[in-house]
């Protein structure tokens, strides 16, 4: 297998915590090497359509596929070297196995950035395996970077964020939304959301459930039902739709496969979606020269994630000798804290500390 | 089906339409577009059956990493659509259970 060896940084994934990260890096002297698998970089970005908000240090009012070609753009002014198709499929110490369409070979740097992002959970009922039932992070990919609908009435599963982001933009692109289902008594995502499918006069039914889908080769129907405050259905409140597709918005997990094998130390948060590699506030693992940034340090928000890369940009740009000025640390962590307010913020910021403190004991025990 | 005019992105720019063989029957895919995306355009979703139950299988995580939606292009079995582009002339196949590598009997 033919051997690579960089004296620098590879980013592992092109999503906004991995693009920020090579990009601040680049910045500071280090040379970067960003690998996606992907033939474009910029992740999940590519497909958000709708406009950040929030402040305009974390570019509120810009919408996520512009805010990826800013940073696609700005990388290769800075200098990083972007690997697209290829796939990494092993990481040891500082070594990464990657598969580039047949070719395999190894890359060894100084130093790993693990930015690969998270998958969308499935969820278990009778039919769920029919065609026609699928991820709405993947419906959203295909209308709106495809432009391709995945169906025609659609019923979506989850009422947080992503599930009213995708309800509504599947309105934009001409489907029928038939309802949103929310197995809480209430909805989780944010009001703004919420408000542009129910002016639209979508259907909300929280504290209700899908029961099955059915259909002959793919979905012709699916049925829900009301729920009680243990989560059972109520007899008598089943109701049948007539659709052809089946949204899932129902979280994501943290994709860590590569910090796993790498044998980087976890927890387990459910508030970050699963098991998250336990990392410091500068996000380095329990192992050393290899960091994390964005949802596979736990699952937030893209804000979030391009704020985390930029912190890994900067600790793994320092580790290998590049100079950076302390008060760019403060800063990025300042902006990071600054996101982790209001009632679901609080939490994450709880449950980070929490991340720390586990890998600060690590640390003292290793 | 394809969405030709878009309220936020506008019409779909200039693209480079080019022949796809499914099943035997031709149809016309973006060049570079998932394989997914050309068959959802045909309103195709069935990728492949299991291999026990004949169970119908589709696009789920879109991402490449579930492999609901592998089929047989060009012969070689189990590739993932959702993520692989699509280029002038290929031939796709709906597969069966594991599908079958061209040196198998």
């Amino acid at each position: 297998m033919a051997q690579r060896s960089l004296k620098g940084i590879a980013v592992v994934g092109g999503g906004p915590a991995g693009l920020m990260a090579a990009l601040t890096a680049a910045r500071h002297g280090a040379a970067v090497v960003l690998v996606d698998e992907n033939a474009e970089p910029g992740g999940q970005l590519r497909k958000q359509i709708h406009k950040f908000f929030g402040s305009k240090a974390h570019r509120a009012g810009v919408r996520g596929y512009r805010i990826a070609q800013e940073l696609i753009s700005d990388c290769t002014a800075a200098g990083v070297e972007l690997l697209g198709q290829s796939v990494v499929f092993s990481l040891r110490e500082c070594t990464l196995d990657l598969l580039q369409k047949d070719d395999a070979f190894n890359l060894k740097a100084d130093a790993i950035i693990l930015a690969t992002g998270a998958s969308e959970n499935a969820l278990a009922f009778p039919g769920c395996t029919l065609p026609g039932v699928m991820g709405a992070g993947a419906a959203q990919t295909f209308v709106n970077l495809h432009r391709v609908l995945p169906g025609r009435r659609v019923l979506m599963v989850g009422g947080g964020n992503v599930g009213l982001i995708v309800a509504y933009q599947l309105l934009q692109a001409g489907a029928e939304v038939v309802g949103v289902v929310e197995a809480l008594p209430y909805l989780s995502g944010y009001q703004v959301h919420a408000a542009k499918i129910k002016r639209a006069g979508v259907p909300i039914w929280t504290s209700h459930t899908v029961l099955e889908a059915r259909g002959d080769q793919e979905v012709q129907e699916v049925t829900i039902a009301a729920i009680d405050d243990h989560f059972h259905p109520l007899p008598g409140s089943e109701r049948t739709l007539a659709v052809d597709t089946v949204c899932l918005a129902v979280g994501l997990t943290p994709l860590a496969e590569l910090a796993w094998q790498a044998g980087c130390r976890f927890c387990y948060q459910g508030a970050l979606g699963g098991y998250v590699p336990l990392h410091s506030d500068n996000m380095e693992t329990t192992l050393p020269h290899v960091y994390v940034a964005g949802d596979i340090a736990g699952v937030e928000e893209a804000s979030t994630a391009l704020e985390e890369g930029a912190i890994a940009g900067l600790a793994a740009a320092a580790a290998i000798g590049c100079p950076v000025p302390i008060a760019e640390f403060d800063a990025a962590q300042e902006r990071l804290v600054s996101l982790r307010k209001g009632p679901f913020g609080d939490i994450r910021q709880l449950v980070k500390s929490e991340i720390v403190k586990r890998w600060a004991d690590c640390r003292v025990v290793e | 089906m394809r969405i030709t005019n878009h309220p936020l992105l506008g019409p779909q720019p200039p693209v480079n339409l080019v022949p796809l063989e499914v099943d035997g029957q031709v149809i016309w895919a973006k060049e570079g577009e998932p394989i997914a995306a050309a068959l959802l355009a045909y309103g195709i979703r069935l990728c492949r059956t299991t291999k026990r139950r004949g169970e119908p299988r589709g696009v789920f995580c879109g991402i490449g990493h579930c492999t609901d939606c592998v089929m047989t292009v060009d012969g070689i079995p189990n590739v993932r659509t959702c993520v692989t582009p699509v280029r002038a002339g290929m031939k796709v196949t709906t597969q069966r259970g594991l599908g079958q590598w061209p040196n198998d009997h």
